[in-house]
């Protein structure tokens, strides 16, 4: 059940989307993001949908990741979408009206419309953390936050535990596979029961998986002590990230494509 | 910004300190609660680690061997004693740099000693902590990787690599700070005896070829029978301390503080009590079949 986790999951690859600087990519998954809000008119929405689809082709990620990767966010879709479609009250009359609840045409866009912009943010992000492996990301992040270091912002410790927690991931996973598969010899019953039952039953697991944690982060600090780590100034990197000619040329096309949605909406605001 | 050798603490004058002796402990005193343990951990050791030696550190559990190693890259400071690396006092904080890299230091369990996500990025990390100019850092990550034989796994993530191959992977990464003396604390004894054997192939590498130190806390016997010298300890002492032969040869003793023999010397004590003539001094299997097949002529 712990290996389902796709989110933040990396597929190496050798796309233009992969190499592509991950600084831009951070940067243009977050315009695009803005613009999921800004473009929200059905058109602009199916563009910055169609755009995504052309950048999943292009990275040769399978479309089956992103079925995977909304489906543990599916109860949000619904929940937003089923607030939407309660709450907003339109002009007219009203589609349908039950007891307290009314629901007009324009709840019903509205609902549609979140559900998909959610459903695309999702799908966005998850192209960035699927063509980009997290050591980069992480390099990129610090990057792009440097200039808050002057402002006494800990931008490298940031990274530094981001890194870490990234790193350790697999490795208390299979920790606490290991922890509750002992406690299940031992005649914990985690699967089954009602659900406060179930939860109960997670404390055993999480107590040992705590102090291991603990124990780990005590050597792993010992070991980084004793390789001269000593925080970020003055420290230099083995891979240094470089924009190259093709990444601009990559970041004008994408800016094109994002000017084009949001001119889709400004030129048809009715559609 | 430039990178200059000093910015972050010069790096210790190797040439001008060709000493006989690389690690020194004076008398050294040590408690890890001051306030309420009357025990001391280390109470009273004095030793020294010759440059180029392989040192073996045998003892019960809790009887200060791994507290003496992390003595000797200033992790731990003496409550009373000195300790010097390479004539350099670890209780003096302007040289605390300079001691760690010169003594690296690798712990028992891989996977909490391994920072980043790839392993080639791993063993950069002491590299990129000292500031080492990228191309530089290139070539010696890339010396190291090759010399702890891991070079083909260098964009691998660690998680997916054998016990063996991680702990390979934190000898290198080590090893790239270029140090004089190695220190493993226990380094072997999570792993499975394949993955224990290459790391070992690995540390004589480097200790034969690469002239580097090797001070190796084990419990292993077949490993110290190995060593140039074993150091035994016990309750904070240092009790026995020669060559493996010199050590394991007093079997009754060994025994006494609770620590095996190699069993060729377990067999040839056997053979002793029963009336049949061993030579001394058998430690390793190649010399008991030796001594038995002339035995048997």
């Amino acid at each position: 059940m712990l290996r389902d986790i796709t989110i933040g999951q990396h597929f190496p690859g050798n796309s233009l989307v992969h190499r592509f600087d991950p600084r831009l990519k951070l940067v243009l998954t977050i315009v695009y993001i803005v613009l999921l809000f800004a473009a929200s008119n059905p058109l602009g929405l199916t563009l910055s949908i169609l755009f995504l689809a052309a950048m999943y082709t292009v990275a040769k990620i399978p479309l089956k990741m992103i079925g995977k990767s909304l489906k543990p966010i599916l109860p949000i879709v619904i929940f937003t979408a089923v607030l939407n479609l309660f709450f907003v009250s339109g002009e007219g009359e009203p589609l349908v009206h039950i007891w307290f609840l009314t629901i007009y045409a324009e709840g019903v866009r509205y609902a549609v419309l979140m559900a998909v912009r959610v459903m695309a943010l999702i799908a966005g992000t998850s192209l960035l953390t699927y063509t980009t492996s997290p050591i980069v990301l992480t390099d990129a992040i610090e990057q792009l936050l440097k200039p808050l270091g002057k402002l006494h912002f800990p931008v490298h410790e940031l990274a530094m535990m981001m890194s870490i927690a990234l790193r350790f991931i697999p490795t208390l996973i299979e920790e606490t596979d290991k922890i509750m598969n002992a406690q299940k010899a031992r005649g914990a019953q985690l699967d089954t029961g009602k659900m406060t039952e179930r939860v109960k039953a997670l404390v055993p697991v999480l107590i040992p998986l705590f102090i291991s944690a603990f124990r780990r982060a005590d050597e792993l600090a010992m070991a980084m002590e004793c390789r001269c780590y000593r925080g970020g100034d003055g420290r230099t990197r083995l891979k240094v990230l470089r924009c190259t000619k093709r990444d601009y040329i990559d970041l004008a096309v994408c800016i094109a494509c994002f000017a084009v949605i949001l001119s889709s909406r400004l030129v048809f605001p009715n559609f | 910004m430039g990178y200059s050798p000093f910015r972050r603490g010069a790096p210790p004058e190797r040439e001008t300190k060709m000493n006989e002796t690389i690690l020194t402990a004076e008398n050294l005193k040590f408690r890890y609660d001051v306030s309420d343990q009357p025990v001391y951990a280390l109470d009273g050791v004095s030793t020294q680690v010759k440059r180029g030696e392989f040192v073996a550190v045998l003892g019960a559990n809790g009887c200060g061997k791994s507290t003496l190693a992390k003595h000797f890259n200033a992790i731990l400071l003496p409550e009373s004693g000195k300790v010097y690396v390479e004539g350099m006092d670890t209780a003096d904080d302007d040289k605390i740099y300079d001691i760690r890299q010169t003594v690296g230091m690798v712990f028992q369990n891989p996977d909490n000693q391994i920072v980043a996500t790839v392993v080639e990025e791993d063993v950069a990390f002491a590299l990129e902590n000292l500031g080492v100019p990228p191309e530089e850092m290139r070539r010696r990550v890339d010396d190291s990787m090759k010399m702890a034989g891991i070079y083909e796994y260098r964009e691998r993530a660690p998680h997916n690599l054998s016990g063996g191959q991680k702990q390979r992977v934190a000898i290198a990464g080590v090893v790239a700070m270029r140090p004089d003396c190695l220190i493993l604390d226990e380094a072997t004894a999570m792993l499975d005896p394949r993955g224990r054997e290459q790391v070992m192939q690995t540390i004589h590498h480097l200790n034969k070829n690469m002239g580097i130190t090797v001070v190796s806390i084990t419990h292993y016997m077949e490993e110290a029978a190995q060593a140039d010298r074993v150091l035994v300890m016990s309750k904070g002492h240092i009790v026995m301390e020669g060559t493996p032969k010199e050590v394991f040869s007093q079997t009754e003793k060994v025994r006494s503080l609770h620590l095996d023999v190699p069993q060729a010397a377990e067999l040839r004590d056997e053979l002793v009590k029963a009336g049949i003539p061993m030579p001394e001094g058998i430690i390793d299997t190649g010399e008991c079949a030796q001594a038995l097949y002339e035995l048997l002529q």
